[in-house]
């Protein structure tokens, strides 16, 4: 008998219900409109009332209308079935969602329908079941009893999609009966369970799990040292990721902050992305949908759409699931962490996020923090980073999720509450500047104001001194800007040069053209040691305006020396022009 | 029905607010009242218990406490029908140009969000015959798109260029806190062009209640998407929608909620997006490209409106000086769509850009007092003639003719090699002495 309610009060997406049993903070209940039932949870409870915001909008809602509690917290469904999807930020797949709204009218079709759920996986599917436990085996949540292929998950090039024990079980549990190798679908019993005490449960590929709480069923969590590599190379050298580390890329608007998210949601090596559009345009989910399908991923040889999971709640799509989207991200995101995988997840934005709480606090009267924001936005931000890490799993594996949010700060201004809630909880600051993407030189992260706390892909000594040479360049570049090109010395003057040259062959990197969006690890090594060699060295020229010519003279090969697919016949030839470009100029050190 | 049910005693005014007590209604539900100040519609926009606020879209002047309110029990509602066109209404859907009311065909407005699996790539460039438009920041169909603009620009004389010279099936156009003349002015232009006979306009001017501001863009873009799903290619031009934000901010003021950005509302950004993002590109049917002018207050771009407003469109044109600037404005879409016009397109673009920037750097060079040398003399006689002939707004030519304006007003002053196009082209384009 689940406990039912009354609507006392409709104020925007915030509804107040009167309930006359117990009921949970966070549990999902529905608002009963006619034939249709309008998802909500329950986010302050007092008394006797519940105040709950609804996934939907409110229009028709009345007094006395009835909600019925489900005793349950939000959830996403895990199991196989989840890659290439296009969820909505309750985890409804959004072609599904278009098929069963055709079903009303032709117009119906492209519309989200109020108050139509469809299930996260699909339930029709028969996936292929190997057994890899026995019976009598005992296993503990998180476990694995078997596989399924699934896409990219073809035992070949990457293990089977692995069946876990469901995370909820506390306990060693020994297995009654396993289901022999065959086709089933997510909901079919697959194994029977049995706790220590003697109680029996029934175990499916499919699992729920609450989305705002953590999966933990891992041995410990471990120190992101391992550099993520994204191919992007100003992050990789002077700001990189970890595996299993935080990082955060504030920028106005038209900074690029969505195509870096791309860019980096193709080329980074990692088993699974998912990206979770949270209040952004839908213009661009639309793009990534067209684009990834037609791109190879390096790793798998398969399709990029085959990694990647897109949760979608673009800024027109009610506000409470914006709040609920990038919870199901990070959710999906563990479960594939727990096979031992290297997951992560990108969400744009988070401001959007942090707009949503304000919302929903402004409804609920709090008493508002800085700029109208709630006092819990701080803590909710640092929780939700605090669910990326690597862990050591209980076989033994090690899985990661890697967390990259976007943040749009009002003016663009990172003094606002957002921004400065989430550098104090990340690894790495990616600072988009208005100033660089006006001067077209993307990717616009601020060489000077960004930082990151992990490891480099090349040795820090080196990377220290490429930066500091961007520093004094920086600094002679704005005493120039007062005293003209007449009043700097001519090593000053060199310095300032070769920062420029450090910035437009290294720093910048072309997102649309073939060869030079991604520069991997590899590549990445031997190019920076021409750049070194190139700010190491003294040149014996004696004027500004022949220094100017070297510098863009160098600088022309080298783009066109980053345009070449590594290790070509002309990529060596222009290799070696470099090289000889540099020491007939000066004297290598 | 308890919903004809008469209620007559009205709590609480405030602003455009009014709480009574009421049985049975339903959220969102529109109600009309009738006073000594007239008749009116109003909207539920909160039920708590047996208290129903209603927002009284002619505004709560001479709304007297003993009022008859009835609850029709339907949402606010547009009509719909081709007869439509040509016409003019209140944001509240009132003729205003005097001819008969419309009723046919009634649709709720503010409807779901479009699914974006069913959306498709933008992919068709929409002409404006204007150069700064079609050549440097090409408009594509069902983009969004704001003029940002001081108070003062000539943004309204734009958006009537647009208006008459965009291919498009259908315009809509969305006043906001309109001057009367403006919209005469407005309206005028239209009728003498003939594009008066595929516009509808929904225009609430400043002198207007506050409520039917912001009703005007949840009408329009509501006329504008049957339009779009009967397979019209719709344009909607919407104007000013600082104005509609500034009608969000007055009454969510009125109504105690607690402000988070200079006064506007914690929602601001949800609420403009709501709107922004029903341009759209239906898969198999029409569509809907939006334009919208936004007023900087002050000039200032980091203000909440064009500033949320710029994280929600896509791209943007700044207006200054009576001209579409060249540096700041940006369609984020152009890219999908002029690879395909001419082959030269986008190399005249970015060449014609970049010599232009140089312009700029001399002409502050000048202003410093430096020596001009050869080069500086070329740019600035180039400058000008950029500005001249491309840059004015009253230039109107095709895209094709705007490209041949480009080469021409290059190789007028500068040599072939010395504008960094690459020899190819330039062999092919470049007018011959």
């Amino acid at each position: 008998m689940t406990t039912k309610g009354k609507i006392v009060a409709v104020n925007g997406n915030m509804i107040t219900v009167a309930f006359d049993a117990a009921v949970a903070q966070n549990e999902v209940g529905y608002a009963v409109l006619g034939d249709m039932r309008l998802m909500a949870e329950i986010v302050r409870v007092r008394g006797t009332r519940c105040d709950m915001q609804v996934f939907e909008a409110t229009t028709d809602l009345m007094v006395d209308d009835t909600v019925e509690f489900t005793g349950e917290l939000l959830a996403a469904e895990l199991g196989p079935g989840m890659l290439a999807q296009v969820y909505d930020g309750l985890q409804n797949p959004l072609a599904g969602l278009a098929k069963e709204a055709a079903k009303i009218s032709k117009d119906a079709e492209y519309f989200l329908q109020r108050g139509m759920y469809l299930p996260g996986l699909p339930r029709d599917v028969k996936w292929d079941f190997h057994p890899t436990a026995k019976v009598g085996d005992k296993v503990v949540a998180g476990e694995g009893v078997g596989w399924v292929t699934e896409g990219i998950f073809d035992n070949k090039t990457m293990p089977g999609h692995k069946i876990m024990v469901p995370f909820a079980l506390k306990g060693a549990y020994t297995i009654k009966d396993l289901a022999p190798a065959g086709d089933y679908t997510v909901t079919d019993d697959i194994a029977t369970l049995v706790s220590p005490d003697g109680k029996e449960v029934k175990m499916q590929m499919m699992q729920r799990w609450p989305v705002k709480v953590p999966i933990k069923c891992f041995v410990e969590r471990l120190e992101p040292t391992e550099t993520l590599e994204t191919t992007v190379r100003t992050i990789d050298t002077f700001f990189p990721v970890a595996v299993g580390g935080t990082y955060c890329i504030p920028g106005p608007f038209g900074a690029g902050k969505t195509v870096l998210q791309q860019t980096t949601a193709k080329y980074a090596k990692v088993d699974i992305v998912i990206s979770a559009a949270c209040g952004e345009r839908a213009g661009e989910v639309v793009e990534t949908l067209k684009e990834f399908p037609e791109i190879k991923d390096p790793k798998t040889g398969q399709s990029l759409m085959k990694r990647t999971i897109i949760i979608c709640n673009t800024s027109s799509m009610p506000v409470a699931s914006r709040e609920a989207s990038v919870y199901t991200a990070v959710t999906l995101a563990e479960y594939f962490r727990q096979m031992g995988l290297n997951v992560l997840v990108l969400p744009d934005s988070t401001s959007r996020w942090g707009q949503a709480m304000r919302e929903l606090s402004g409804r609920l009267e709090e008493i508002p923090g800085e700029e109208a924001f709630p006092a819990y936005l701080e803590s909710r931000i640092a929780a939700f980073y605090e669910r990326a890490g690597r862990v050591r799993l209980k076989d033994g594996s090690f899985g990661s999720v890697t967390i990259g949010g976007t943040v749009s700060p009002a003016g663009g201004n990172f003094d606002e509450p957002v921004t400065q809630a989430t550098l104090k909880v990340v690894g790495g600051f990616h600072g988009l500047s208005r100033a660089r993407s006006d001067a077209r030189r993307y990717p616009a992260i601020d060489p000077l104001d960004s930082w990151s706390h992990y490891n480099s892909v090349i040795e820090q000594d080196k990377v220290e001194k490429a930066r500091a040479v961007l520093k004094k360049g920086n600094e002679i570049g704005q005493m120039m800007k007062v005293v003209g090109e007449e009043g700097t010395s001519l090593a000053d003057f060199t310095t300032y040069l070769k920062a420029e040259f450090l910035d437009a062959v290294y720093l910048q990197q072309n997102a649309f053209s073939d060869s030079d969006a991604t520069t991997p690890v590899e590549r990445q090594m031997v190019i920076f040691a021409m750049v070194e060699k190139a700010l190491a060295s003294e040149y014996n020229i004696d004027t500004k305006e022949d220094t100017r010519r070297f510098f863009l003279d160098l600088q022309q090969t080298f783009i066109d020396w980053n345009d070449k697919p590594f290790r070509s016949e002309e990529f060596n030839a222009l290799e070696a022009e470099l090289e000889k470009k540099i020491k007939e100029a000066g004297n290598v050190q | 029905m308890f919903n004809n049910k008469v209620y007559h005693k009205i709590d609480a005014l405030s602003g455009s607010i009014a709480t009574l007590r009421a049985e049975g209604v339903k959220y969102n539900e529109i109600a009309e009242i009738e006073s000594r100040a007239g008749t009116s519609l109003a909207q539920v926009i909160k039920l708590d218990g047996p208290n129903v606020t209603l927002q009284i879209f002619a505004g709560a002047r001479g709304v007297d406490t003993a009022a008859k309110v009835r609850f029709i029990g339907e949402t606010m509602k547009v009509p719909f029908s081709e007869a439509l066109l040509g016409r003019a209404f209140t944001g509240s859907g009132v003729p205003r140009d005097g001819g008969p009311a419309i009723t046919e065909d009634p649709s709720p407005i503010g409807q779901p969000s479009v699914n974006p699996a069913k959306r498709i790539m933008p992919h068709q460039m929409v002409r404006t015959n204007i150069p700064m438009i079609d050549l440097f920041n090409t408009l594509v169909k069902s983009q969004k798109l704001p003029i940002f603009a001081k108070a003062g620009e000539p943004y309204n004389e734009l958006l009537a260029r647009i208006a008459l010279q965009a291919d498009s099936d259908v315009i809509v156009i969305g006043g906001m806190g309109l001057k009367y003349d403006e919209y005469l002015k407005l309206r005028n232009t239209l009728d003498k062009s003939g594009a008066l006979a595929k516009t509808v306009m929904f225009v609430h001017t400043a002198a207007d209640p506050t409520v039917e501001c912001k009703l005007v863009p949840d009408v329009s873009l509501a006329v504008a998407e049957k339009f779009a799903l009967k397979g019209k290619d719709v344009l909607v031009l919407l104007t000013d929608m600082t104005s509609f934000a500034d009608a969000m901010k007055e009454i969510a003021i009125t109504m105690e909620q607690i402000p988070s950005n200079r006064g506007y509302p914690g929602d601001l950004y949800s609420q403009l997006a709501s709107r922004y993002e029903k341009a759209v590109d239906f898969d198999g049917a029409g569509s809907i490209t939006i334009l919208a002018v936004t007023t900087m207050p002050g000039g200032d771009v980091t203000h909440p409106v064009p500033d949320n407003t710029g994280y929600i469109t896509e791209g943007q044109f700044y207006l200054s000086n009576g001209r579409i600037e060249p540096f700041g404005s940006l369609s984020r879409l152009k890219q999908q769509v002029n690879k395909n016009t001419r082959e030269d397109h986008r190399t005249i673009m970015d060449a014609m850009i970049k010599l232009y920037s140089q312009y700029k750097e001399t002409v502050e060079k000048q202003s410093m007092g430096f020596k001009m040398s050869a080069w500086d003399q070329k740019l600035l006689k180039y400058g000008a003639a950029f500005e001249k002939n491309m840059m004015d707004l009253s230039v109107n030519i095709s895209l094709e003719d705007a490209l041949d304006l480009g080469w021409k007003i290059l190789a007028d002053n500068f040599e072939k090699g010395e504008v960094g196009i690459p020899s190819k082209l330039a062999d092919k384009f470049w007018p011959k002495a």
